[in-house]
């Protein structure tokens, strides 16, 4: 692994720490005032900051590090989350994530943007409340710029105290030959318990010390008492340690920088005068190694010598304690099991406690990370094995007309078992929808923004699971629709509270489970679809004639018409040259429907239903002009058999079926894909009720139903070309090729579209 | 024989740049998650030194330090603090909960190696 593998790491990491940030930030919105919630935000950036610290990312450490050092103030109960906070958090959670995006990508960050944030964030932590930005700026022109880089900060706690006169040759080599008359330090050091119970030890710091120049070292021996009071544990060395060094009193210093807490430590620098350390008569008889100027160059062998001779006598006495020590642990050795075991129990329980508040995390399970090509590759196999397992149980049915051997019974376990196989195969791949539904927390705060609304976002139902290419997919159109509740469904809040409403509207944006698909729903609280505009716009752009007569749900579903736009101004936001019939043509494109639900005064709701997976579907197999099709279940509403008396003529080729008092155009499949030329008879066939996006019902006519079943949706596009009419192909159990059919365009093209006018290409291919 | 390094943290970033540096430098790396994986972890690795961070979910470096510390087969095993946070507190309660040193990120490998020769034999 290298940094670039690493620095990708990163950046996923990233990710999923902002998406942390987000819906903690989230939660301590809705009143959540948990300490492990704000403890989680706080976790999120620091390991931003922590890992763009290592990357040198430091335009992201350095607003990670203000919106740190607030969330901080948060953390320790000196400022208050209320909701003014959380709008500046929320906005600066939002910069971080640009600025991690514009360290993986490039580009630039909104500059002023995080600039006012990086002020505000200061501002909240040294306790000043939140003001609207005019005011912010207007009162506190000349606030402090941005925070150097927590590492500068990091630096300036250790900067060194400058010492003037070894400064120079700081950096030169030890083994350059030394100039004479180095400084020379006497330091004394006597540990303290603490200093060996955390782990420290004093050999180490005299070999650290001994690196640094041409050492003498006595220990002190005159605080051991007897061995019957001896405590194994105990500190009762020091040391006195005479040491010429031209690499300064810091040097000496850094060297006791994790022990100087729990020793007494002198330093004094003696200036050359050699060996002030007296020898006193409860020092242990070890000859100091002599400071001689002269024989410095040659003897610098010797000088080593003596230090090793040195760390050989503390090791000696060392092992001499630790041999004590053994001894004693003997002694205990029984009650030293029960401490252990006792431990044990301790951690156990701390396990367990810890584990108590824990419950969502325990619940999110342990997960592992896959690349996404594997579990493809897995979904692909599977999808053969279901294909070779649907073809050998049609041979062997073929082959046993019986149908009561052992073979069969095998083989309807065997259908069982990949049927779970595939089941749980497509459930690896099936992620909730909470990271896009946290981006759109977003998008509609940045729009509250810039058309100066006050709009508060509701999500339900976030974790609901679907698969990961839908849910990639849906980030757009979603985008989109937020974008056009805001800036279109809802009103300014004059109007509002006009209208006797909240001034603050509210999106609603929902998501579960229903009946094997998807369902999302978007609801705003706003002024619903003006229909009398909608309808003289349709009506401008020929879309309807003047006098058509439409339900209210008809107009309601012309806003989904290629080129619609009612916003009387164009607006930066929504106005981007992206119309509802993009919107509904990204959720066709998966597999989805929409529609809307208008109430005026009240609001409107888009419902979305998409498919959970986009490798397998649920379909009819019907037979149209000797062809074998698959039709989406999901798109038929019933199946019938037309009679005579139901089927009427209309017009020169049309033919209605009137189903339950209400008539319905009859359309021939085989006649739309172009595979006969003159229409089949309705009555030797059967219809299959559809309904299609905001176009209502039509029957579709095919020759016979085969059977229902799931197929595995083998694109057609990445294996062959687009045909018009045809979604995506399959492999049957047979081993032939069927063609799925697209039931929203044929529909379409039974309104009168030719197929083929609406796919140039695909006349040409 | 290689030095055997436990490391706790719950960044992947850190902990792959941790893996990277220590391996690169000789020595065997061992590595938990949060202050629980890292006690569960310490009984069966048997390392000569441990780095950890502080700020971690389930329980932090305070709370793992100290749990190590009343471990008799390990309270006298050399802890590094690995922290962004340099000021004095954080400092000081990781020395109070047993702590023997600490690294000051931004990560510097060689910090991280000086800091771990300086503590260990």
């Amino acid at each position: 692994m290298d940094m670039n593998e690493i620095k990708e790491i990163f950046f996923q990491e990233c990710e999923e720490q902002l998406a942390e940030l987000e819906s903690g930030l989230m939660k301590l919105n809705d009143g959540d005032r948990d300490p492990e919630t704000v403890n989680a935000v706080f976790r999120a950036v620091h390991s931003i900051k922590g890992g763009a610290g290592a990357f040198g990312l430091d335009d992201l450490v350095a607003f990670a590090h203000v919106f740190e050092t607030t969330l901080d103030c948060v953390r320790s109960n000196t400022l208050e989350p209320s909701p003014d906070v959380l709008k500046v958090m929320l906005k600066s959670a939002d910069v971080l994530a640009d600025l991690t995006n514009a360290a993986r990508d490039g580009g630039t960050v909104d500059a002023a943007r995080s600039q006012t944030l990086v002020r505000e964030l200061a501002a909240l932590a040294k306790g000043e409340l939140p003001q609207p930005v005019a005011v912010v700026q207007e009162t506190v022109p000349v606030q402090e710029p941005a925070p150097a880089p927590a590492a500068a900060s990091d630096e300036a706690e250790f900067a060194p105290v400058p010492f003037s006169f070894d400064d120079f040759g700081l950096d030169e080599p030890e083994t350059q030959p030394e100039p004479v008359g180095k400084p020379q330090y006497d330091i004394s050091f006597a540990p303290r318990n603490e200093l060996y119970a955390k782990g420290n030890e004093a050999t180490l710091l005299l070999r650290d010390l001994s690196r640094l120049g041409d050492m003498s070292i006595r220990c002190s021996t005159d605080s051991v008492p007897l061995l019957d009071e001896l405590d194994p544990e105990a500190a009762y060395f020091s040391w006195k340690i005479s040491l010429a060094t031209d690499r300064g009193e810091d040097a000496i210093r850094s060297v006791f920088e994790f022990a100087e807490w729990d020793c007494d430590l002198t330093i004094e620098a003696t200036h050359g005068n050699p060996s002030t350390v007296t020898m006193d008569e409860n020092e242990l008889p070890m000859q100091p190694v002599p400071f001689d100027l002269s024989v410095l160059d040659e003897d610098e062998a010797e000088t080593i010598g003596g230090i090793v001779e040195q760390e050989e006598a503390i090791a000696a006495a060392e092992a001499h304690l630790e041999s004590l020590n053994a001894s004693v642990m003997a002694a205990q050795g029984v009650s030293n099991v029960v401490v252990l075991a006792d431990n044990d129990s301790r951690a156990e329980a701390l396990k367990n406690n810890s584990s108590q508040p824990q419950a969502m995390q325990a619940s999110v399970g342990q997960t592992i990370r896959v690349d996404l090509d594997r579990v493809d590759r897995l979904i692909n196999l599977v999808g053969e094995l279901v294909i070779n397992q649907a073809m050998l149980s049609q041979s062997v049915i073929e082959n046993d007309s019986h149908g009561v051997s052992a073979i069969n019974m095998g083989l309807e376990d065997l259908q069982q078992l990949t049927r779970e196989i595939q089941d749980s195969v497509m459930a690896i791949r099936a992620q909730p929808v909470k990271p896009v539904f946290q981006r759109m927390a977003r998008i509609v705060r940045e729009i509250a923004d810039t058309t100066g609304k006050s709009v508060r976002l509701v999500t339900e139902g976030e974790n609901t699971e679907v698969d990961k290419t839908v849910i990639d997919k849906l980030a757009e159109p979603l985008t989109h629709m937020i974008r056009n509740a805001v800036d279109h469904g809802l009103e300014t809040p004059e109007k509002r509270l006009a209208a006797g409403k909240s001034a603050e509207g509210t999106v609603r944006l929902t998501a579960k489970h229903r009946s094997g698909r998807i369902v999302i729903e978007l609801a705003d609280d706003g002024a619903g679809i003006n229909r009398d505009r909608v309808r003289q716009k349709a009506i401008d752009n020929d879309l309807i004639a003047a006098d058509a007569n439409l339900s209210d749900e008809e107009i309601d579903n012309l806003i989904f018409h290629a080129g619609f736009s009612t916003a009387e101004k164009v607006s930066d936001i929504s106005g981007r040259g992206v119309g509802m019939d993009v919107v509904k043509r990204s959720i066709q494109a998966l597999g989805g429907r929409i529609s809307i639900q208008s109430r005026p005064g009240q609001g409107s709701v888009f419902t979305m239903s998409l498919p959970l997976t986009l490798a397998v579907l649920d379909g009819m197999v019907v037979t149209v002009a000797n062809q074998t099709l698959v039709v989406p279940l999901t798109a038929i509403v019933e199946t019938l058999q037309p009679e005579a008396s139901a089927v009427h003529s209309f017009g020169a080729q049309q033919r209605l079926i009137s189903i339950r008092n209400s008539f319905c155009p009859l359309v021939d499949v085989g006649q739309i894909l172009d595979f006969r030329q003159t229409q089949a008879d309705p009555m030797a066939g059967v219809a299959l009720l559809v309904e299609s996006e905001g176009g209502g019902q039509r029957a579709l006519m095919v020759d016979a139903i085969q059977g229902q079943r799931q197929v595995v949706i083998k694109s057609l596009e990445a294996n062959y070309n687009h045909v018009p009419g045809i979604a995506a192909a399959t492999i049957l159990g047979d081993g032939r090729v069927a063609l799925i059919l697209d039931v929203d365009a044929v529909v379409a093209a039974s309104r009168g579209q030719s197929l083929r006018a609406d796919m140039p290409m695909a006349v040409a291919g | 024989m290689k030095k055997r390094v436990l490391t706790v943290d719950d960044s992947r970033t850190i902990r792959n740049m941790l893996l990277v540096t220590l391996n690169n430098a000789g020595f065997e790396t061992i590595q938990a998650e949060d202050g629980i994986e890292g006690l569960e972890v310490l009984e069966t690795s048997n390392p000569d030194v441990i780095v950890t961070d502080i700020n971690m979910p389930r329980l932090d470096g305070f709370g793992f330090i100290e749990g190590v510390r009343k471990n008799d087969k390990y309270r006298a095993i050399p802890i590094l603090v690995l922290t962004t946070e340099s000021d004095a507190e954080k400092k000081n309660r990781a020395r109070q909960a047993g702590a023997t040193g600490w690294i000051v990120k931004p990560f510097d490998p060689i910090k991280l190696i000086d800091a771990i020769e300086r503590v260990t034999a």
